[in-house]
């Protein structure tokens, strides 16, 4: 009778796992950027006090600079965050591997490349310059991240084994970068210029990249909410993964186009930012305990608001200048990592 | 379900392979394999470690392919089976699961996958698989619990549930008693024998506990060079095939009906 009395009990509560708590992180995380998206509308190269002034009474100059100049780049940042949020929790699930990030198929490098060339190309003569201006620092960047990602799959011809794959984006980074390094050496000039690529830099989102970052959000986070019960699944091993009726080959390449679209994207937009991507997904894990679906959601929630707390930061602490928001994600996200390691050895 | 088992009941062999020959790079782990599994029946496979039961399973659950030879299922070429509809068909139990963060109810729940796909939300009769599923293995009482917070007996239990759940007429399951105390390895046994008896499923499980694998209702005897017999349990015993397959005496004695093991070890100990 009591047997029975517990089964019941279960059956009744197949549904609510943890849905609560998934539900007050939800409004924390939006509340915290709603708090982010007001301040940062006040942060910049003038005082407070100017800025508070400019909210209350407009006028043409201090529109154009709220709303054209901090508005889009507060949202633009968080849809950054928010794509390599994604991009973070999906690639930790396709690789079972939660040290995987989304710079791992070696796009970080394939877009430093992209810039580099296109910099040079531009300096080199009037044709590259009109190309240039066509695709632009961003655009180049974004090829160059896809390419990046193209010859990663290929060397480790298609995306069946890991492993493999993991060691390909390796060395495409590695190999990349080298040819980076040896295009810099020949034209140490636009070094500079790289330097900020490389640093991450939130200071060029327009409205147009804003919106480009939203739509893209949009195109991956759909397909990978539908796709999530199978990296649920890949949790329990490839093999019981694919006896319970999934196709590995399909389910990896759709998430790693994914994994690529998302960073790429971002890449283009604001450069390499680091940890933001690698950060998001445990910082969900850490506080409530989720399946795939929820942490697909909870992930790009959390990215964003990590990557416009970090751009507030970068405008803040030495203003009226900026430093790089990429060594503001570094800094934050390396003290948390290392952090969770001393948490994990304490607790053994 | 129900038309597939009425299909079971007019065609006794559910899965069968001939010729089946399996090779990591050049070592061979067994050649020319032929077997027929057929509906309502409860085989036990056993064998020295390194004989290969882990790689037969693997083998006929379509996961580790064949050098040579077929495997049907039902019937039609196990290559011929649309994904999903195979996985409908035929439940595989890995020997170890891979550590996982999902809640008990969660991970059962994946075993419907096969049933809902991608989109379709879960369904009544998708609960009520798991719930019977989950009453059967006793874990229902921590359906909520994560499976990282549960013992590796639990945990087994669980991931019983999530192959049950499918409902598949034919379940090939790896070594399900790991981890489990003896009650509760007497539990899944006794599962396993409804499964088949009443269920009409074809279950083929590999088992390390001898005197466990002597309450099946046929044994698939593996040696170090292929299959030493597949038969009945008292053909088994009939031909010393254990003894075969291990390389030494295996000693089973006849207690009130029951086949038990007897170590050597405890004559050295009488005497």
């Amino acid at each position: 009778m009591l047997r029975h009395a517990v089964a019941d009990l279960g059956a009744e509560r197949f549904e609510c796992a943890a849905s609560g708590r998934l539900g007050t992180w939800l409004v924390c995380c939006v509340g915290v950027t709603m708090l982010l998206t007001a301040i940062s509308l006040l942060v910049g190269t003038t005082s407070i006090e100017e800025s508070w002034k400019w909210l209350l009474s407009p006028d043409a100059k201090s529109s154009v600079v709220l709303w054209q100049i901090r508005l889009p780049r507060t949202v633009g940042a968080w849809f950054a965050g928010a794509l390599l949020g994604l991009a973070g929790a999906v690639a930790q699930g396709v690789f079972r591997n939660p040290l995987a990030e989304p710079y791992l198929l070696g796009t970080a490098s394939g877009a430093a490349l992209g810039v580099t060339v296109c910099l040079m190309a531009a300096d080199a003569s009037v044709g590259g310059l009109a190309l240039m201006g066509q695709i632009g620092v961003t655009g180049a960047a974004c090829i160059g991240a896809c390419a990046a990602t193209l010859l990663t799959v290929t060397l480790s011809r298609g995306v069946l084994q890991t492993a493999s794959l993991l060691l390909s984006g390796i060395v495409t980074a590695f190999l990349l970068s080298a040819v980076t390094s040896l295009l810099l050496l020949t034209k140490p000039e636009i070094w500079r210029e790289m330097q900020t690529f490389l640093l991450g830099t939130t200071s060029f989102i327009s409205w147009s990249s804003a919106i480009l970052l939203g739509i893209v959000l949009c195109i991956c986070i759909v397909p990978a909410v539908l796709l999530s019960r199978g990296l649920d699944a890949l949790t329990l091993g490839e093999d019981t993964a694919q006896s319970l009726g999934l196709s590995l080959p399909w389910l990896r390449l759709t998430l790693l186009g994914i994994v690529a679209l998302a960073t790429s994207t971002s890449v283009g937009q604001v450069g390499i930012v680091g940890f933001v991507g690698l950060v998001a997904p445990h910082l969900v894990r850490e506080t409530l305990s989720v399946n795939h679906r929820q942490l697909l959601i909870a992930a790009p929630l959390g990215g964003g608001a990590l990557l416009q707390a970090a751009d507030l930061v970068s405008r803040w602490i030495i203003r009226p200048a900026e430093l790089p928001v990429g060594a503001v994600t570094a800094c934050v996200g390396g003290s948390y990592l290392v952090f969770l390691l001393w948490r994990r050895s304490r607790d053994g | 379900m129900a038309e597939a088992r009425a299909q079971l009941a007019a065609d006794p062999v559910v899965l069968s392979c001939r010729d089946l020959t399996v090779a990591y790079g050049s070592r061979i782990v067994f050649e020319g394999v032929s077997l027929e599994i057929c509906a309502g029946q409860w085989t036990a496979v056993v064998g020295p470690n390194g004989s290969g039961k882990s790689t037969l399973l693997r083998t006929l659950a379509g996961l580790t392919p064949a050098k040579a030879g077929t495997i049907r299922l039902q019937g039609r070429r196990l290559s011929a089976w649309p994904r999903r509809e195979r996985a409908r068909n035929l439940a595989w139990l890995a020997q170890t699961a891979a550590p996982t963060e999902l809640t008990a109810a969660e991970v059962v729940a994946l075993g419907r996958f096969a049933h809902s796909g991608w989109l379709a939300h879960r369904k009544a009769e998708d609960d009520a698989s798991m719930h019977r599923a989950m009453r059967a293995t006793g874990s229902l009482a921590w359906a909520q619990r994560r499976l990282s917070t549960l013992s590796g007996g639990e945990r087994q239990r669980v991931h019983l549930a999530r192959v049950l759940a499918v409902e598949a007429p034919v379940l090939l399951l790896d070594e399900p008693t790991t981890h489990l105390d003896p009650p509760h390895q007497e539990d899944v046994a006794r599962l396993l024998r409804e499964q088949a008896h009443i269920g009409g499923v074809s279950v083929l499980s590999a088992i390390h506990d001898l005197s466990l694998a002597l309450t099946a209702d046929r044994l698939i005897v593996l040696g170090h060079r292929g299959v030493v017999g597949h038969g009945t349990v008292r053909e088994a015993l009939a031909g010393d095939w254990l003894s075969a397959a291990f390389c030494t005496r295996v000693d089973i004695v006849e207690h009130g009906g029951v086949h038990l093991w007897k170590p050597a070890l405890a004559e050295n100990g009488a005497s």
